[in-house]
Order: C-alpha cells, then structure tokens, then sequence
C-alpha cells in the first residue's frame, strides 16, 4: 500500500473541508442574528472576515484533496497498467486464445481507464460526502431538533427515488448498448456486403432490416430518456419544497422562541447539504459496482500464469549449432481440451534442407511450426535443436535462431524499413537491400515516392496482401536466422512471384533449415522432404514422385490441384 | 475507429471541465441543416418553448415568495404581535403549488424534447442507411467502413444528445439569466452590483483554468490515443514480438508513453479539479458582500430579510445558467461537427439516375458484347482500353492474370457497378448503360472469393436471392453445393445462426454458402471467383464440383487459378495491370508466346 501516508493526509483534508463547509452556515445564522436583526453592522463585519478565512481554509483543503486525488488515481493506474501490459507480453499463444487478443486489449485500455475515473471521483467524493451529510444532519439537529424529520424525509424520498429510476433504467441501458452494437454491425453488413446486396437487389431488405433495429433504438432510448428527464425536476421539487416546510414549520418554532430566525436560513442550507451528499453517495454506488466489474477483468489477467516460461536452469546452443530441427514422438492438444491435435509426429529437418508440411485445414500442419519457437508447448515428447530440448534454452536465444513468417502477415505502423528491421534494428544498408531482393520486394518499393521510407499504416492496411507478405519474409531474413518456418507465407503471391522468391531463396541460403507449411503443391513439389498430415497424424513422409504412388492423401491433393498431364510431366 | 466500442463519455475526464472540442467548418450551413430536420416538428418546440418558459418563470418567483414568507415571520417576530400564520399557510400552499407547477412544466418540456431528439436520431440513421444503397461503389473503394459506421454510431448520437440538451438549455438559460437579473434590481440595485462584479472575476479565474488544464488535457488524449495503439498493435502482433524478441522493446516503449499519459493525466485533473474550490471562494466571497450591504440596507430599513434570503438563492442559481451558456458554444460545435460529417455523407453524389431505362426481353439467352469498351476508376487513369470481345450464349469465360491485376474490374463492369466511360457492354443486344441497374443484376449469380454471409439463420442466407423460397428449394440448393451434410452436421441445422465475422464456419463452408445462394437465385449467367489458397484441398474439389455443375448450361465469367478450368474455357481474357492483354484459348496463346505463356511457364518450372 505504497499510498497509505497520501490516503491519511487525504481523509484529514476531507475532514478540514466539511468542518469549514458545515460551519459557513452559522456564520450565516449569525450575520442575520447578531447583525442584521441586531441591528449592528460590525458583527456582519467581523461574521463576514472569519467566514472568508474559513472558505478560503476550506478551498486550500479542496486543492489538496483534489491534487492527492489526480496523483493517486493516475499514480496507481500507471502502475497497475504497466504491471497488465508487462504480463500480457510475457503471455503465451494459450493465453493469448484463452482471453482473446480483442478483449485483452480492452481490458488494458478502456476498462483501465474506467479503474482511473471511479478511483479519482471516490477520492473526492467517497470521505467528503458522508462528513457532510452525516454532520449537516447533526448540526441540523442541534439547531433545531423537532425539524429534523424534513431532512430525514428530504432524504428518503431522494434515495427511493434514485434507487427506483436506476433499477429501472440500468438493464435497459445493457440493451441499448446491445441495439447500439447491432446498428453498427448492420452498417457494417450493408458495407462490407455492397456487392452481395446489389446483386441481389437486396437494398430494401436490408434498409427494412436496419430500420428495424432503428426502431427499436429509438423506441428504447425514449423510454430510459423520459425515465432519466424525471430526476431534475424531481429533485428541484424535494429542494424548493424542503425549504417551504423549513420556513413553514420554522415559523411556528420561532413563534414559541425555540429558535432564531437567522437559523432558518441555516436550516434551508443544511436541508440542501444533506440532500446533495446523498446524492453524491448514490452516484458512487452506481459508479463502483461497473468499476468492480473492470477491476475483476484486470485481476484476471494479472492472476493468470504464463503457461510458457524460461527453464529455472538454462541450457544453451553448442557453439557449432547448426539448425538441426528434431521432433521426437511429440504430441499436442490445447488446454482444457482432451482432443488432441497432433499425435506421434516424428521426423527431422536438416540444415541446407526445405522441409515441407502440407495437409488439409485443421490437420494440425501449422500447429506444427508453431511449436518450435514454443509458441505452444508439446504436450508429450520432445522437440530438440542440435539435440538440446527447446524447453531448456532462454527463450530469447531460442528466438534469436528462427525466422518465423506468419500465415497472416502481420506489420506494424512505422515505415516499411523499420518494419523490416524489427529482428535485427542494427542492420546495414546493404543486408537490407539483400533481404528485399530476395522477398522480391524491390520493385514495389522502389515504385512507392518515399521508397524504404514509405509509411506503413496501422496492420499494414495500406499494402495488398502480397506486399505485406513479401515485407513480412524480408523481415525474417534480415534476422538472418538459422531455422526458417514459412506458415502458407506465398499464398497471397502469384505463381510467377511466389516461384521467383523460392529460387532466390534457394541460392541465397544454402545452409540453413527451412520447415514450409503450405496449400500449394507447385510451392513444395521440389522441397527435399514433403510430409503429409492428416488429422494431427503423419501420413506419409517423402519427395513429391514418391509421395504420389505411396500415399493417397497426397495424391488426392496433387490431383485436385493439377491435371494429370502435369502430374506426369513434373514427376 | 471501429475495431473495439468505445465506454461512451469516459475519456475525456470530467465533462464541463475539460474534452476537445472539435471545430466545424461550415458552422452555419450545417446548423441550417440541422434545422431543417427540426422543422416538422415546429408545433411541438413551440410548445416545449412556452412550458420552459412557464417553468423558468415559476422558478425565477418562488424565491421571491419564499423570502415574503420569512418577512412575515420576522414582521410577527419583531413587532412582537405574533406570526400570522393563516397568512404564512396561504404563502405556503402557493409556494407548494408553484413548486410543483414549474416541476411538471419543466417534464413536460423535457418529455417532448426527447421525443423530437429520439425521432431525428430515427431519420438520420433512416436517411443514412438509404444512402448507402444510392452511392457508387467507388465511393466504397475510396473510403474506409469504419468512417461510415462511426457517423452513424457516434456522431448521430452525439447530435441526439445535444439537441436534446442544448435546446432546451439555451432557452432556459437566456430566461433564467434575464428573470434572475431583473429580480435581484427589483430588490437592491446596490446588492446586483456587488452580485454582477462578481461574475467577471470568477468567470476570469475559470478561463484561466480552463485554458491552462486544456493544455494537458490535449497532451493526455495524444497519449492516451498513443498507448491505446501501442496495445492493440502489440497484442494483435504478439506471435511477431515473441519470435522476433521484441517484447523487451515493447514495454520500454509502453512505458516511456505511460510516463507521458500520467504526467499529463495528473496535471488535467488537478487543473480541472481547481475549478470548484475557486468558485466557491470566489461566490462566499461575493455572498458576505451582499450579506454587509444587505445589513446595512436592512438596518436602514431599506429591504427586509426575506429580501435578503431570497437575494442570496438567487446568487447561488445565478452562476449555473451562465456557465450553462457559455458551455452551449462548445455543445453547438460539437453538434456543428457532428453534424457535418452525417450530412457531408448525405450529400455524396449518388449513381445517375435511370428514369428512362428500358426492360429487357424475357427469356435471355446469354450473350455478351464489349463494344470498344474504356473505364478507369479514376477518369486520367483509363485501366481498360477499346476492350472488344464477343461471348457466345453459354460460354465459359476465364479471366487470368497476377494478384491485384484488376480482375474484379471486369466483374465491376458486367454487374455494372461501375459505368464505363466509353463503348458499350451489350447483353442480347440491349446496352446494360439503359437499362435498370436491378434487372442487369437479376440476370447473374454471383460468387466471389470474398464472401459475405449476413446475421441471420443457414437458411436466409441461402435463400438470400429468393426470400419466397421453400425448405425443400433451400436443401436441394445446398445438396447442388455440396454444403448440406456440413450443415445437418450444426446443432441447429438450418436455423443456426451465422454472421459474417462468425468464426464457427470455415472460409470454404462459407464459400459453398455462396454458391448455394447463387445455385437457388437461378440466374441465367455466372460470375465465379475460384477458391485459391485460403481453402483446404478437398473443400475446394467440393468447391470446383459446385462450381462445374453451376456453370453448366449458363454463360460464365470465372477469375480462374486453376490450370483445368482455364484449359477448358471457351475464351481466356489475360488481365495485366487492370488492362486485358490478350484472349483466345489455352493453345492458341501459349503459341503466340505473349504475357500468356510467360505466365504460364513460370508456374510450374522452379
């Protein structure tokens, strides 16, 4: 609790403020007591000198309050954003799916602001309004005793109030978030399916189906809004008819000289007091519960342990690594889930090789790869680099050996050279004109204006999805890694491209190890080994002519994708 | 803008004291639109207008009221005769009604106010939905969804809101302003003085705040924009950070951006935070003036207490309307802004009209002309020059050519969702540019790679172009796909639920969807886009067989990334850089040793 001593000092300083605040009002009773009714001008003089010391007193504590408030508020969600984010990047794949990458990122934005607002507006309202409503109530007590029943009314008519509008109103608001979400899913529909629409003539249908939706909106909002236009004249009523029965009743007690008439000015403003702290209080319990709810979504990320960790004692690469890549009996399955999806794979993957992985969707074929950078752990057997378990070594150095290219080639806002330079910030010139003439990317960014320099905008939205792959394989090569995994990384390239990067790719790096996932039987139909997976399983492990007589998935593959004449011209 | 919601109204810290307003360009000209929506419902401000007034009105006397109640109190008090207190009840019982008067006139008001606000809210979004349908597509190619979306999210929301506020505050305010002055003169003119000297001090000290907390409230709104992009790019690449090491880069950048958040961040609250205790300071200040210069009045038998009490509640209501005005200039250019980008979309140019189109004969037959056909998206870029092809009733049509050569011009143009600038497409003889946009549309099933599936159940979806359609038609459509025993296979059948972004179904489910929507739509000409890469290789045999048995018997236009489809089409249309290169079949242009064959060769030789 590193802000105990500023939440003591705080609790002080609300203390100081509502003494002044609930003072004010006696000095008020005096001025008419002693002054005005008095007749004597030097008493509202010397009332009138102290009652601004005190204001001014009471706005030095304000300011305090209020500075302790922004520091703490901002202070611990700087700190508590910092400790989310540093976890969150230490999470695994498993995490990552377990949470979902969308909602992680909320949870790290707008439910931490939500943390910052309720805990700024608590400290200034959560100690202030109990002092002042609690003590006006008091004071309004001492003063009058047999008037105190107006406040208590006073207040219970507000707080039922209050209550009965919001049990009412908040599930209705959880619904028109709901509407406000359809509508722009609907928009959404009617642009991103343009086309579709307007082929099929569908316009009207989907107007009278947003339309709907429009309705229902509209239909909703005026309720709550009808609903909600009720608290301010409700409260001017209870505030205007407090202070008549103050006067009203106050009249009767100042006819039998129980009390003053300077006191019914004191009166009206304690009446006022109290009903605006308790408005105060029932606007914390409204805010404090949807802050709980942002304050438990955090907790769940920081209680959550990383699944993939660095080993306790490291073992390292020999120095003469090589890049020999060894799956040993491995099989996988994700958490909480009993199915596996890859059972007993075996093979090896050797320096200056392509080893090739091909198969149906969902057959396991890219989950394969990403075990290697431990992106998954296995769930049995071993996965070994020049014989040494990849759960032994620091996951940076790990890292340091493979060139990883996605299947959705993922970029990020900056420029296209420093995109490319992610791996390796320190690279020359000349390493980064290599990479990109291999990637086959120089001709579009020499064709761009500002060339290397060109922006790349958020997620790479501004290029095609070949260019991005292309980026995307560059940026591997700068890395200049010794294990390269292509995950279905030419798909978006055309034959032409996607087969001159594979022969640049070919002679540029003659002794490293390359594991391809991919669709495409032209892409893989030279590598030095194909292995074909079928449901988690290998099936068949070999060239491409052997492949095509011993297994049949793989020739059902073949033949899908190519006629029988080219099945037998290229075998 | 779109890629998460939002938490409405907690961004910009406390509302009033700080948020960035943005400045509309065209003030008037939008407001005058905006107004124009309001006009329908003239009878009804009308009325809002008088309740708020009555309302104001009540409010603005009772004070007055109340103060005449404690004057007879104190008249009975000092002249030691006695309160009158049948005079004290007939105060009261006219205060309580008052009271309750300005109350119910004050709902009224806001009642019919949100109702006006509700129903503009309805036509904006009605009106903007519309619109969508009349706009080019290229007005779509140029302009991202999220843009869209957000004006009919936000920015009509925001105009909702504020209409709904600020209407009603600008009358209420004005009269409240006007009311409470001409009361506090009736009272004191000397005590209005001390009140009206005031105002400009403390409304000095808060544009000093203001000014000086909007300062950090901007630099806290880059950072927070800032640290808001770092996350999401960070957790949407994470598997990119991992392998590539970039984690510890990632956090010593979100720090360095946190520090910067909360430095600003502290410093906007605490600024803005300033803001109440210094008003309060400033108003005790001005309150123990009035309260010496009352004495001394009062004791000069000049006014009386209740005079005085009720110059004091004055005081205290007369800041609220004021700051109320001043911030409506801030709530009006919201909406002036707001409102400009609703009704900029609104005024887009929409597709020509075709009042004069003619119909086309019933049964058609299938035949394509491109008639010295030019278009280019943009009009000094021509991607198509003096095309010519002639495609025979019944053809199979394969279009061919590298990724982004502008294959989908070709469909852009049959679908006639663009207008060419010069030649004709002609089907069966009549020119598409005469005829309805709708009937040129019936005439072709389409299929595109990039499928689009809505909200709604397996079974709408299929029947997509045929709403009448019976169960039977539905599963005989998705028996001719292939899709049916995918979706027999789903809980709920044919009732299931899907959307577009729904995950639970495969790009290759999705694109067997498509094709039994085309399959029951039953149009007498194609345009298919093969599956590449995206789907696995027995989906796509399921796929091509859809496809085959589609395209039998009808004309077909096919992006085609299959050898066996583009060897057996009756004509190849070679597309290079949006511009079509050459066409013939298979044997005659790999013979000819153009773009065709180099294409081709670079395939499959590696």
């Amino acid at each position: 609790m590193p802000y105990l001593w500023f939440l003591v000092i705080l609790v002080g300083l609300v203390w100081a403020q509502s003494y002044v605040n609930l003072a004010l009002p006696d000095y008020t009773s005096k001025i008419v007591n002693h002054g005005i009714v008095g007749k004597n001008i030097d008493a509202i003089w010397s009332n009138g000198t102290q009652m601004l010391l005190l204001t001014f007193l009471g706005g030095l504590c304000a300011i305090g309050v209020g500075f302790i408030a922004a520091r703490i508020s901002t202070g611990y969600t700087r700190r508590l954003r910092e400790a989310v984010f540093t976890k969150v990047e230490g999470f695994s794949l498993d995490e990552f799916n377990k949470f979902s990458s969308s909602s992680l990122v909320t949870r790290s934005t707008n439910d931490m602001q939500q943390i910052q607002n309720v805990i700024s507006m608590v400290l200034r309202i959560a100690f202030l309004a109990p002092f002042m409503g609690v003590g006006s109530i008091i004071k309004a007590h001492q003063m009058a005793p047999s008037m105190s029943w107006i406040v208590i009314i006073a207040i219970g008519v507000m707080m039922s109030m209050i209550i009965v509008l919001f049990m009412v109103a908040i599930p209705k608001f959880t619904i028109i978030q709901k509407l406000v979400d359809t509508l722009s899913l609907q928009t959404r529909e009617m642009l991103t399916g343009v086309r579709v629409i307007r082929a099929y003539n569908k316009d009207d249908y989907q107007q009278k189906k947003f339309n709907t939706t429009n309705k229902q909106s509209t239909d909703l909002n005026m309720f709550v809004n009808r609903l909600m236009m009720l608290m301010q004249p409700l409260m001017t009523l209870v505030m205007g008819l407090s202070a008549v029965a103050v006067i009203w009743v106050g009249s009767y007690q100042i006819s039998s000289g129980n009390l003053q008439v300077g006191n019914l000015l004191a009166l009206m403003q304690y009446v006022s007091q109290t009903i605006m702290a308790f408005l105060m209080i029932s606007i914390v319990f409204i805010m404090v519960p949807r802050a709980a709810v942002s304050g438990k979504r955090i907790g769940e990320i920081l209680n959550t342990k990383p699944s993939i960790v660095d080993p306790e004692k490291a073992s390292h690469l020999p120095e003469a690594a090589v890049g020999l890549v060894e799956f040993k009996n491995v099989s996988f399955g994700y958490q909480g889930s009993e199915q596996m999806v890859l059972e007993n794979i075996s093979f090896e993957a050797k320096p200056g090789q392509t080893t090739a992985i091909i198969g149906g969707t969902s057959s396991g074929k890219s989950t394969i790869l990403n075990l290697i950078p431990r992106l998954y752990d296995v769930s049995g057997g071993m996965i070994t680099i020049d014989g040494v378990n990849i759960k032994d070594i620091p996951q940076t150095e790990l890292h340091a050996k493979i060139g990883y290219v996605p299947q959705k080639a993922s970029l990020f806002s900056g420029t296209i050279k420093s995109n490319i330079i992610y791996g390796n910030p320190e690279a020359s010139d000349d390493h980064i004109e290599r990479a990109i003439s291999i990637a086959q990317a120089s001709e579009f960014i020499n064709g761009l204006p500002k060339k290397l320099n060109s922006p790349v905008s958020e997620s790479g939205s501004n290029l095609s999805g070949g260019q991005k792959q292309r980026l995307s394989i560059a940026r591997a090569l700068l890395k200049k890694p010794q294990i390269y995994l292509f995950d279905d990384s030419f798909s978006a390239l055309d034959f032409k491209t996607d087969a001159a990067l594979r022969s640049a790719l070919k002679k540029e790096t003659a002794n490293e190890t390359f594991i391809i996932v991919a669709q495409r039987i032209s892409t893989i139909m030279q590598a030095d080994k194909i292995i074909v997976v079928d449901e988690g399983k290998i099936v068949g492990m070999g060239r491409h002519d052997e492949l095509l007589k011993s297994t049949p998935e793989y020739r059902e593959i073949a033949e899908s994708q190519l006629s029988a004449s080219e099945l037998l011209e290229e075998a | 803008m779109d890629r998460r919601p939002r938490v409405m109204g907690f961004r910009g810290g406390p509302p009033g004291a700080g948020g960035i307003v943005e400045k509309p360009k065209h003030f008037k000209k939008t407001m005058i639109t905006i107004i124009g929506y309001l006009r329908p419902f003239w009878w009804q401000i009308s009325l809002v207008a008088i309740c708020a007034i009555i309302s104001t009105i009540f409010a603005i006397v009772s004070p007055k009221i109340l103060g005449n109640m404690t004057d007879e109190i104190i008249k009975g008090f000092i002249g030691h005769k006695g309160i009158n207190f049948g005079a004290i009840e007939h105060i009261g019982f006219w205060l309580i009604g008052l009271y309750i008067l300005s109350s119910a006139f004050s709902y009224i008001q806001a009642w019919m106010m949100t109702t006006i606000s509700q129903k503009v809210t309805f036509a904006l979004r009605r009106d903007i939905s519309a619109k969508i349908s009349r706009l080019p597509l290229s007005y779509f190619d140029k302009h991202e969804n999220g843009d869209i979306i957000s004006r009919v999210t936000n920015d009509i929301e925001t105009i909702s809101q504020n209409l709904n506020q600020s209407m009603t505050q600008l009358m209420t305010s004005l009269i409240m302003i006007v009311g409470i002055l001409v009361m506090m003169i009736t009272i004191s003119w000397q005590m209005t003085l001390i009140a009206v000297l005031v105002l400009p001090v403390s409304m000095a000290f808060v544009s000093l705040i203001v000014k000086q907390s909007q300062r950090f409230y901007t630099r806290q709104q880059a950072a927070l924009g800032e640290i808001d992009g770092h996350i999401d790019e960070m957790f949407s690449n994470h598997v990119i950070v991992k392998t590539f090491n970039g984690e510890k880069r990632s956090i010593h950048r979100f720090n360095d951006i946190n520090h910067k958040l909360h430095d600003s961040g502290w410093k906007a609250q605490f600024l803005s935070g300033l803001m109440m205790p210094i008003m309060q300071l400033i108003s005790n200040f001005g309150y123990v003036s009035v309260a010496v210069v009352g004495g001394w009045l009062a004791i000069n038998g000049k006014i009386s207490i209740g005079d005085i009490q009720a110059f004091i509640q004055y005081m205290n209501q007369f800041t609220q309307p004021i700051s109320q005005t001043a911030n409506i200039v801030n709530i009006l250019q919201a909406t002036a802004a707001a409102g400009e980008r609703v009704f900029g979309f609104l005024a887009e140019k929409e597709e020509s009209s075709e009042e004069d189109a003619t119909v086309l004969p019933r049964a058609v037959k299938g035949e394509v002309l491109f008639d010295d056909v030019s278009f280019g998206y943009s009009k000094d870029h021509p991607v198509i020059k003096h095309f010519n092809a002639h495609i025979s009733p019944k053809q199979n049509v394969a279009i061919v050519g590298p990724t982004g050569a502008g294959k989908t011009t070709l469909v852009n143009l049959l679908m006639r969702f663009y207008d060419i600038h010069s030649g004709s497409i002609k089907i069966d003889g009549v020119d598409i540019a005469k005829m309805k946009r709708q009937d040129v549309r019936r005439l072709f099933g389409m299929v595109l790679q990039d499928t689009w599936l809505f909200q709604g159940t397996i079974a709408e979806n299929i029947a997509y172009g045929k709403t009448n359609a019976t169960h039977e038609e539905v599963a005989a459509a998705a028996r001719a796909a292939h899709v049916d025993h995918f979706i027999n296979t789903l809980p709920d059948g044919y009732d299931t639920i899907i959307s577009d972004t729904a995950d639970t179904i495969s790009a290759g489910e999705k694109q067997l969807l498509t094709i039994a929507r085309a399959v029951l739509a039953d149009a007498p000409m194609l345009i298919l886009d093969e599956a590449t890469s995206s789907v696995d290789t027995r989906t796509e045999a399921l796929i091509q067989s859809a496809m085959d048995k589609l395209s039998h018997g009808r004309t077909s236009f096919v992006i085609a990334h299959r050898l066996s489809t583009i060897k057996s089409a009756d004509t190849i249309l070679v597309i290079r850089d949006g511009n079509i290169v050459e066409q013939g079949k298979h044997l005659d242009l790999l013979k000819s040793g153009g773009y065709y064959s180099e294409l081709y060769n670079s395939q499959f030789s590696s």
